[in-house]
């Protein structure tokens, strides 16, 4: 019989690696759809970041409330993980409770320490359905959220509940049975949670409490097989990504705009002809200013729309949004994952890339929400994980100006002060230092 | 600065006054009085006057490269013909740009923010505050724009001088690097506001207002004009005033 479960066990451990293994690849190919950008800097300042960010979580810590029951649900997730270790081993050797031998009097206080991170787990996660479903917190509600992305936040909610919930019935039964000498289930000291409602099952026939232990053992742990597959394609994938995404987040002030060497170029050619190079046959490679799909993009834009796991911290502190502009710069960031997830799909059937006719500007994107960025960068100090909406939003501009001249009309006049007056305002540039005599005067 | 140049002496700073300083009639006065300061302390300062340009910040913003490098090449052709090292500005904009954007194409200038400059001006003894001045106890708000605050990290340094004038600072929720935006930044100050439930500056000016104070302190020309008519448009104008740092030092001096 153990033998049986040891290589049905086996077997689908290796199923599960290896469909999660696909769809990593098939994630990083899509990254890599963007542009090349080199971010090697400073490894010092991105280590920092990484381990205060993602592994500390320090801008969490602005919404102290959903700090502390995030806190939970991460420490519970990272540190039960090392019982999933033993979990597994047992799997593959039949051999239960591989450790508590070796650890001795530590095993029953781990495990206890373990039961009380899953009982804060299961309590953070209803209390977080309860502020997405009941209270309905503003920015879990946005219109963006409709459909499959409010589904999935209580998909992994409700996951955890039950991954919890098996964890620990698997757990007090154990106690029970094991206080019966059954064969198999190695003794060990009470735990500290489920050691208190062993009477719950007091009353069941052993041959019947090893079902519903096996069962929980298995719901258990095909649970997180599943879980593990579901990540690529759910918000929650920001568990692993949120890691390199503070890693390789922007080091350089916020209210820096990254340059266009080539128009910059092309301005010097024109104003010192004579730095320009020799004019030759050779075709320019076709090259589009500005974004207007996301192998525009960098590849760390696109990272970072794999890595957001639509919080909502930097719409509800975009001054755009919260006056009922249309911009939310959570949604620039789930429209660039959703684009990207059908170029994927188109790449998939097509081998390489074929227009479809779409674009991430447009058919995702609207100039309207583009237009109503202050450029004010609160999306991007917001974002506890270094996602940058802003860098997003600023490309695509630069697509719609250039490209299709698409400006409003004010912003042309502007530009055209700009360039006859020097000036955004239609001034006379005489007039410059007129303020000079009026203050000596 | 041509008539520096002219006669061989260099100016200890350059003072960029933008072109809202220069043209809007509300931020001239900003720059009035921070060239009153400048004056009044004995900094030998010089403007480009007519050969200032915009430095293309509201181009780049809004999405025309082109414009802005056409700026930019301007502009740092003439700083550096006249080898300017040092340059101080009342635009957090036109700071943000000359600190970040103008060295990767060739401008490199130590450049300060004229409330940064002030802070260190009274640290160093050489502006010196009245005692009991205008400001003495009074309830004042400051809001930090984008370009100073969130762009540079630059927080404290105007409130040093806040501090210097011995008001009482009542801060609004959201401040420092939760500050919430004017709603000119990104080239929103020469457009309409897209269609939505309020504009930005009204949501913000009431902000300032249920603090209680005063006067909101500001540091940016644009924030000024902003908040300034988010007061307006409560009609409590005549209760609540918008200042400029600069301006609150200039009355206040010893």
């Amino acid at each position: 019989m153990h033998i049986i479960q040891q290589l049905l066990f086996i077997l689908c451990s290796g199923i599960a690696v290896f469909f999660f293994a696909k769809k990593v690849a098939e994630i990083r190919r899509n990254i890599n759809l963007g542009r090349d950008e080199d971010i090697t800097d400073n490894p010092s300042a991105r280590w920092k970041n990484m381990i205060l960010l993602a592994l500390g979580q320090k801008k969490m810590f602005k919404r102290p409330v959903a700090a502390f029951l995030h806190l939970a649900v991460y420490a519970g997730f990272i540190i039960i993980n090392l019982e999933i270790l033993e979990i597994f081993l047992d799997g593959i050797l039949g051999k239960h409770r591989l450790f508590a031998p070796m650890l001795g009097n530590l095993y029953p206080f781990l495990i206890g320490f373990f039961e009380v991170l899953a009982v804060l787990v299961l309590t953070a996660c209803v209390i977080f359905l309860i502020r997405r479903n009941i209270l309905k917190l503003r920015r879990l509600n946005m219109p963006e959220l409709n459909g499959w992305p409010k589904s999935d936040a209580n998909i992994i909610l409700t996951t955890e509940i039950i991954l919890m919930g098996l964890f620990l019935t698997m757990n007090t039964i154990d106690l029970v049975l094991q206080s019966r000498g059954v064969e198999h289930y190695t003794q060990t000291a009470s735990f500290w949670i489920t050691g208190n409602f062993t009477w719950l099952y007091s009353n069941l026939s052993t041959a019947t409490l090893i079902g519903i232990e096996r069962t929980c053992w298995w719901l258990h742990i095909l649970g997180i097989f599943l879980f593990l597959n579901y990540l690529p394609f759910s918000k929650h994938l920001h568990i692993i990504l949120a890691f390199p995404n503070a890693y390789y987040g922007k080091l350089i002030p916020q209210g820096e705009i990254k340059n266009m060497p080539d128009i910059q170029n092309e301005v010097l050619y024109m104003m010192e002809p004579d730095k320009a190079p020799p004019a030759t046959d050779a075709q320019p490679e076709h090259h589009r200013f500005g974004a207007k799909d996301i192998q525009d993009l960098s590849w760390k834009n696109l990272l970072d729309a794999y890595s957001c796991t639509e919080c909502g911290r930097c719409t509800a502190v975009c001054p755009a949004n919260m006056t009922g502009k249309k911009l939310s710069p959570r949604k620039i960031m789930m429209d660039t994952r959703d684009r990207m997830e059908e170029v994927g799909k188109n790449i998939d059937v097509n081998k390489t890339f074929q227009d479809d006719g779409k674009s991430l500007l447009n058919d995702y994107i609207t100039t309207e929400e583009l237009r109503a960025c202050t450029t004010c960068q609160a999306c991007v100090e917001a974002c506890p994980v270094s996602i940058d909406p802003l860098s997003i939003i600023t490309q695509l501009r630069r697509n719609l100006v250039m490209e299709d001249s698409n400006a409003p009309q004010e912003w042309n006049m502007m530009f055209g002060n700009i360039e006859n007056n020097m000036a955004p305002w239609k001034f006379s540039p005489d007039d410059r230092d007129k303020w000079v005599e009026e203050l000596a005067g | 600065m041509a008539e520096y140049a002219a006669s061989g002496e260099t100016p200890e700073v350059l003072f960029w006054v933008g072109c809202a300083g220069s043209f809007d009639q509300r931020a001239q006065k900003v720059t009035k009085a921070f060239a009153t300061i400048l004056d009044k302390v004995g900094i030998k300062f010089a403007i480009l006057g007519k050969e200032e340009m915009c430095t293309g910040d509201p181009a780049r913003r809004a999405g025309n490269e082109f414009l802005f490098q056409m700026m930019a090449y301007n502009n740092i052709h003439t700083l550096n013909g006249y080898g300017i090292k040092k340059v101080v500005t009342i635009c957090p904009h036109c700071f943000n740009i000359f600190k970040n954007e103008y060295p990767a194409l060739g401008g490199n200038y130590e450049v300060m923010h004229h409330t940064t400059f002030l802070q260190q001006l009274i640290n160093d003894g050489r502006v010196r505050i009245k005692e009991g001045g205008a400001f003495k106890g009074k309830k004042i708000t400051y809001h930090d724009s984008c370009y100073l605050g969130r762009g540079n990290n630059i927080y404290d340094a105007p409130r040093e001088v806040l501090a210097a004038l011995d008001i009482e600072l009542v801060e609004m929720k959201r401040c420092r690097s939760n500050g919430m935006c004017c709603g000119a930044g990104g080239a929103q100050m020469f457009k309409e506001e897209e269609a939505g439930t309020t504009r930005v500056n009204f949501e913000r000016a009431n902000q300032a207002m249920e603090t209680g104070a005063s006067i909101v302190a500001v540091n940016c020309p644009f924030c000024t004009t902003m908040l300034t008519d988010g007061i307006k448009n409560k009609e409590k104008e005549d209760s609540v005033a918008v200042m400029d740092i600069a301006e609150m030092v200039v009355a206040s001096l010893a």
